[in-house]
């Protein structure tokens, strides 16, 4: 298959492209909450986006807190945001942070005015904007202003053995044009840390992945009673024919085909080494990965399930893929590209990627993903430890 | 061109089940999927879904290449064509 040279997208201010146009809502804590939501309630077109924290954080845990906010902020599918928090400084941190970008971006503080004010004030700012955002049209953009995240969840046999594959099909025929890739799942790596490892493209890049998943291992040692040899795999691994947590690391490493990763980024870091495949330190778990994924500037997120993670994420579009076909059968509305043909061998992986990168192409032009007709938003902050 | 086994890896000395389960005795067909190309192999044991298959025979210590890679460590002999799970292979990790 050919693959195309472009995708329809929306130009920013800073020169990145985004697959969507969203105008957000975005609180600092959790308490701003609902002022947020009463926006966005109001003015049509624009979306909350409500989460649980944000209050007495404190050193690195705070930082990683700004550094989500300011990220989602600069996501280039966001084209403005409205931001609401309780009090002024932190408020103007987080503005003044995305304005770097060059989008519109207002902040209002509650304290001093209420929620009702604050409301009505941010209400009026918040239509400006979308109706200022409505008038974007999508323009041809290169392909490599794609910046695609990749993260797998529910997995069972058939992900090992074909919906991750698959993705690593699409990742060798990608990375070559000029794409940002990005995989995360410190500890889903467990098992296959030094085969990962060998994968970093310099010995700078390998080392930083060795030290950031030591660091993972040694606080599992620290808090376990006991090794994870009774959790990983699970018992519902071990039924599904998983023997070993190396030949379910090495599962889901599939997803990054034969690419050797530049860099190791934290929590939510924007990627500054140029195009090609980094590897972010984040939890396995889904919504938290892609949330940060998207406060990094990933703008489109490829999801291979088995028995059907429904995960979405309220600016970057979820494609979801499997390779199970009683999952299609079960729950189909939740899936974006049906490879199951690969286990009946109707389908080879070069097959199966080009049709991946067929549906990647369709979302990033416009077509909505079935997490966003179903309205699937989870926006989840990563918390590294108990606040203050 | 249907198959009952797929195997990842030229290298692998398993491969996995597609099919609800095969039985003993029976002629499997397989497919290697790292070059597009077939093989078969008879097997000893009912193998549901999802579970491993061995392509060649295995001893004690050997280890088992999947993916390519080394997923594990043989604890107790294994003849080709026997299923291949937590009784006769366990982690190297622990």
């Amino acid at each position: 298959m050919e693959i195309p040279k472009s995708f329809l997208g929306y130009k920013r201010e800073n020169g990145r492209a985004g697959t969507r146009n969203h105008v957000i809502i975005l609180p600092v804590d959790d308490i701003s909450n609902a002022c947020a939501e009463a926006i966005a309630n109001n003015i049509k077109g624009t979306i909350a986006l409500p989460h649980s924290y944000g209050r007495l954080q404190f050193g690195a845990d705070l930082e990683l807190h700004f550094r989500t906010m300011i990220g989602t902020g600069c996501n280039p599918n966001v084209a403005a945001v409205i931001v609401i928090g309780i009090e002024p400084k932190w408020t103007k941190k987080i503005v003044d942070g995305i304005a770097k970008t060059g989008k519109p971006v207002e902040g209002f503080h509650i304290e001093r005015t209420g929620d009702i004010g604050t409301t009505m004030k941010a209400s009026k700012k918040a239509q400006e904007f979308v109706m200022w955002a409505s008038e974007k049209q999508r323009e041809e953009c290169p392909l490599s202003d794609l910046w695609i995240s990749v993260k797998c969840g529910e997995s069972d046999t058939t992900s090992g053995l074909a919906a991750n594959p698959t993705v690593g099909n699409l990742m060798d025929k990608l990375e070559p044009l000029g794409v940002h890739l990005c995989f995360g799942e410190t500890s889903e790596l467990t098992g296959a840390e030094q085969v990962c490892a060998n994968r970093g493209a310099t010995k700078e890049a390998s080392d930083k992945f060795m030290k950031t998943w030591s660091s993972y291992n040694d606080f599992i040692l620290k808090e376990a009673t006991d090794d994870l040899s009774e959790s990983q795999p699970t018992a519902g691994n071990i039924a599904g024919g998983l023997t070993t947590i190396e030949e379910k690391a090495f599962g889901n490493f599939q997803k990054i085909g034969n690419c050797k990763f530049i860099d190791v980024l934290e929590p939510a870091e924007e990627p500054t080494k140029g195009k090609g495949l980094y590897f972010m330190d984040t939890s396995s778990a889904a919504a938290e990965c892609v949330t940060l994924q998207a406060a990094a500037g990933f703008n489109i997120h490829l999801f291979p399930t088995g028995q059907g993670n429904i995960v979405g994420n309220p600016i970057e579009p979820v494609v979801k893929l499997t390779a199970n076909p009683l999952t299609v059968k079960g729950m189909g509305e939740h899936i974006d590209c049906d490879v199951s043909k690969i286990l009946s061998r109707e389908m080879n992986l070069s097959e199966a990627g080009d049709e991946l990168i067929k549906t990647t192409l369709r979302v990033a032009n416009g077509r909505l993903t079935c997490a966003e007709a179903l309205g699937h938003r989870e926006f989840v902050m990563t918390k590294l430890y108990r606040s203050a | 061109m249907a198959t009952d086994i797929i195997i990842h890896d030229k290298k692998d000395n398993v491969g996995v089940v597609v099919i609800e389960k095969i039985t003993p005795k029976q002629d499997c067909a397989c497919w290697i999927m790292e070059d597009d190309s077939s093989t078969n192999i008879q097997s000893v044991d009912e193998i549901p879904l999802g579970h491993k298959i061995a392509m060649v025979d295995l001893k004690e210590g050997d280890t088992i290449l999947k993916y390519g890679h080394d997923i594990g460590k043989v604890v107790k002999s294994i003849k080709k064509g026997e299923h291949v799970h937590v009784h006769n292979v366990k982690t190297k990790k622990w």
